[in-house]
């Protein structure tokens, strides 16, 4: 789908409809002109979300909630596991929020285009904005989490530190990296359909391999720059230190994430704009 | 440059298709097949030999070598059979798909409306899905709020606005949409058979708008099956086989040219037709009008008895047959559906693989006529084949009158005249 649009004086905007060559860059600019559809694909997903459901937009909070509940009994009591000098649920939800907005947005993005099939078929519009928006719509139910957390701190008395002008840019990662990871998963599970089935299993395979129910702090220091190529890692450990001013302060760890996520973000926007063309033949 | 709207140039798109056909002949093949094929594939995917999962081995080209140019402010009608390449040209154009060769150069903002209601969501109301699909169709929301009440006025909603759109009736759902569609402003306006849906009196309304749009000097391609409409909107006609051009002209050129080959296309054996739509579990084999119950084929009368036979390659649950009768210059006619069920049908086990329509009288007058049949079955469609079998109608009697030929009209009634005294 290469799109040139030139000015030639005295004519229209022409726009040439070719045959697509390799690898090429996403049409950014075009995006930015559809940045309205993006925000009603965005508005629609949450409208819709909570619609014909009893406890509505609770289930935005039920989620994370149960999670840490169970994490608490069974990791936290049971299992005696440290929590870097925190009450445990205040430590395992603060990994929660990020990690739920995460899960969310990989699970529903990734299902976005082959549920919009027949709009790819008979409409044009960039493509990115399905993904893009599903991902963004998730952002009312971190907001949501987000509040119950600060509650949650409030009741076991935690107040944040003065870290916390650094969360916007953990905040910032989660989302990058979910976006990058949608853009790879949507567009493959458009030609193959066998992503449907992964996701469930590698979204538990991540969770276990993020800090969420231990402390990254059980590594020694060396591994844990391994660890960084997890972004995910990188965004929940950056979270707490924000927070709850755990001794997970930003390092090597940190960068190692951003520049994973960042490579997500751009290898996800190239394969997605390779794959573009063939969505409305195969989906 | 001002001069030309749409300029394509040898253009030509590839499809490959799975071998999707490959019969099972037992049970154990086809459970052996389904548990090897991720195997192989995967085998073929590392040796890079498939691009993708939807195993590919066949080429064909829905589109080759198609070059055409269109000035602003002109109407086109884009004729042909179905799977000629129309709705793959008309995607290339609108930007949906890319061509595998050539290119298209289109000047100024291109709508697109290849079907109605695509991207609204059942849950939201009218008004919020007047944005939605506003957005998705290219309009600016400053555009959509101006409009906002034309759109409504034109759909006829205005007491609906806001409730969900699954609450609407399939009419309101189908005005609504193209209400949107139509106050989109492109320079040029693509639209794919859109017209056949909606009530008489909003299907007039439309093709008012359509007609509005052509007069303020933008350009529109249209793709129909109905080649009276054509007629009537369209001045130049681009008559499509096989992915090539085939007639470029006036639109009556295009449309004498797509009858002929519909002619044409009888003595063609069914089984061998590629030009279908459907599922394709179950399959026309042949079809065929006779006049009498021995199945000679034999000439028709109006006013006697006619039987069409219909023969499909196998069953599936629920089936049924509806063909719908066309005259020579593609208006329809008349239409039969064996889902419909009168109180004299009847199930006969001796027919095996048949449907058979029997009437006692026809009543369509002197001339050509052809039949589309469409095959449903498990909800589905099954097969539809355009112009499935023609037939000639001889001249006869109708309740013992005789039947004068006529070009104009195609049928004829069964009627008595009560008259003044004859002086």
């Amino acid at each position: 789908m290469k799109e040139t649009t030139l000015t030639i004086p005295s004519a229209l905007p022409r726009t040439r409809r070719q045959p697509s060559k390799g690898w090429v860059p996403p049409n950014l600019r075009e995006l930015w002109e559809y940045r309205e559809l993006l925000f009603f694909f965005a508005w629609r997903d949450i409208k819709v979300r909570y619609r014909q459901t009893v406890l509505g937009v609770l289930w935005a909070i039920i989620q994370p909630f149960l999670t840490m509940v169970i994490f608490n009994l069974f990791f936290g009591r049971l299992a005696n596991i440290p929590s870097d000098g925190v009450p445990y649920p205040v430590f395992s939800f603060a990994a929660l929020v990020p990690w739920t907005f995460f899960a969310n947005a990989l699970t529903q993005a990734s299902n976005s285009l082959v549920l919009s099939g027949n709009m790819l078929k008979k409409i044009y519009f960039p493509r990115l904005a399905l993904p893009i928006a599903t991902v963004v719509a998730g952002v009312v139910d971190f907001a949501l989490a987000f509040i119950v957390l600060l509650g949650i701190m409030f009741y076991y008395g935690l107040v944040p530190t003065a870290n916390i002008i650094w969360l916007p840019f953990f905040a910032l990662l989660a989302l990058v990296t979910s976006i990058g990871v949608s853009l790879w998963l949507s567009a493959m599970n458009v030609q193959f359909r066998d992503v449907r089935y992964t996701i469930p299993f590698l979204t538990q395979a991540w969770l276990f391999v993020t800090p969420i129910a231990y402390p990254s702090s059980l590594l020694p220091e060396p591994l844990r720059i391994v660890y960084g190529l997890n972004p995910m890692a990188g965004v929940v450990e950056g979270f707490r230190w924000a927070l709850l001013g755990t001794d997970t302060a930003p390092g090597p760890m940190m960068i190692v994430s951003s520049v994973v996520a960042l490579i997500l973000l751009v290898s996800g926007a190239f394969y997605f704009r390779r794959m573009e063309q063939g969505f409305a033949d195969v989906v | 440059m001002s001069n030309i709207a749409i300029d394509v140039v040898g253009l030509g798109k590839k499809y490959h298709i799975g071998s999707a056909q490959k019969s099972h002949y037992r049970l154990t093949d086809q459970v052996a097949d389904t548990f090897m094929a991720p195997f192989r594939r995967a085998g073929k995917l590392l040796r890079g030999q498939a691009a993708s999962a939807a195993e590919l081995n066949e080429i064909i080209w829905a589109l080759k070598d198609v070059s055409f140019q269109i000035k602003p402010g002109e109407v086109v009608g884009i004729i042909g059979r179905n799977g000629v390449g129309k709705s793959t040209l008309l995607r290339i154009l609108a930007g949906i798909t890319d061509p595998t060769e050539g290119y298209a150069d289109i000047y100024g903002r291109v709508g697109s409306l290849l079907e109605v209601g695509t991207g609204f969501h059942p849950e939201l109301t009218g008004r919020e899905n007047i944005y939605l699909n506003g957005a998705i169709l290219g309009m600016k929301k400053a555009e959509i709020e101006r409009k906002l009440d034309e759109i409504v006025a034109f759909a006829e909603i205005d007491k609906f606005l806001d409730t969900p759109v699954k609450h609407y009736s399939s009419g309101m759902h189908v005005r609504l949409a193209f209400s949107v569609a139509a106050h989109l402003e492109p320079e040029i306006l693509l639209v794919d058979e859109v017209l056949a849906v909606g009530d008489m009196a909003f299907q007039r309304k439309c093709l008012g708008k359509m007609d509005d749009v052509a007069q303020a000097g933008r350009t529109v391609v249209f793709v129909s099956h109905n080649m009276g409409l054509l007629q009537t909107l369209c001045k130049r006609g681009i008559f499509l086989q096989r992915g090539v051009v085939e007639t470029d002209g006036s639109i009556t050129e295009a449309v004498d040219a797509y009858l002929q080959t519909l002619e044409q296309v009888r003595s063609q054996d069914l089984s061998k037709r590629t030009d279908r739509k459907g599922q394709g579990r179950s399959r026309l084999v042949s079809a065929e009008v006779t006049n009498n119950h021995d199945g000679s084929p034999a000439i028709l009368k109006t006013g006697h008895p006619v039987r069409f036979v219909f023969q499909v390659n196998t069953l599936v649950p629920g089936m049924a047959c509806n063909f719908d009768v066309y005259d020579t210059i593609g208006q329809p006619v008349t239409s039969f559906k064996s889902k419909v069920r009168g109180p004299e049908d009847s199930y006969d086990p001796q027919n095996g693989l048949k449907f058979i329509c029997e009437l006692d009288e026809l009543l369509l007058l002197p001339g050509r006529y052809r039949i589309d049949v469409a095959i449903t079955g498990d909800s589905r469609l099954q097969d539809f084949i355009e112009a499935a079998t023609v037939f000639e109608v001889g001249d006869g009697h109708l309740g013992g009158r005789p039947i004068q030929p006529d070009g104009k009209f195609s049928v004829g009634m069964n009627h008595r005249w009560i008259l003044p005294v004859d002086n």
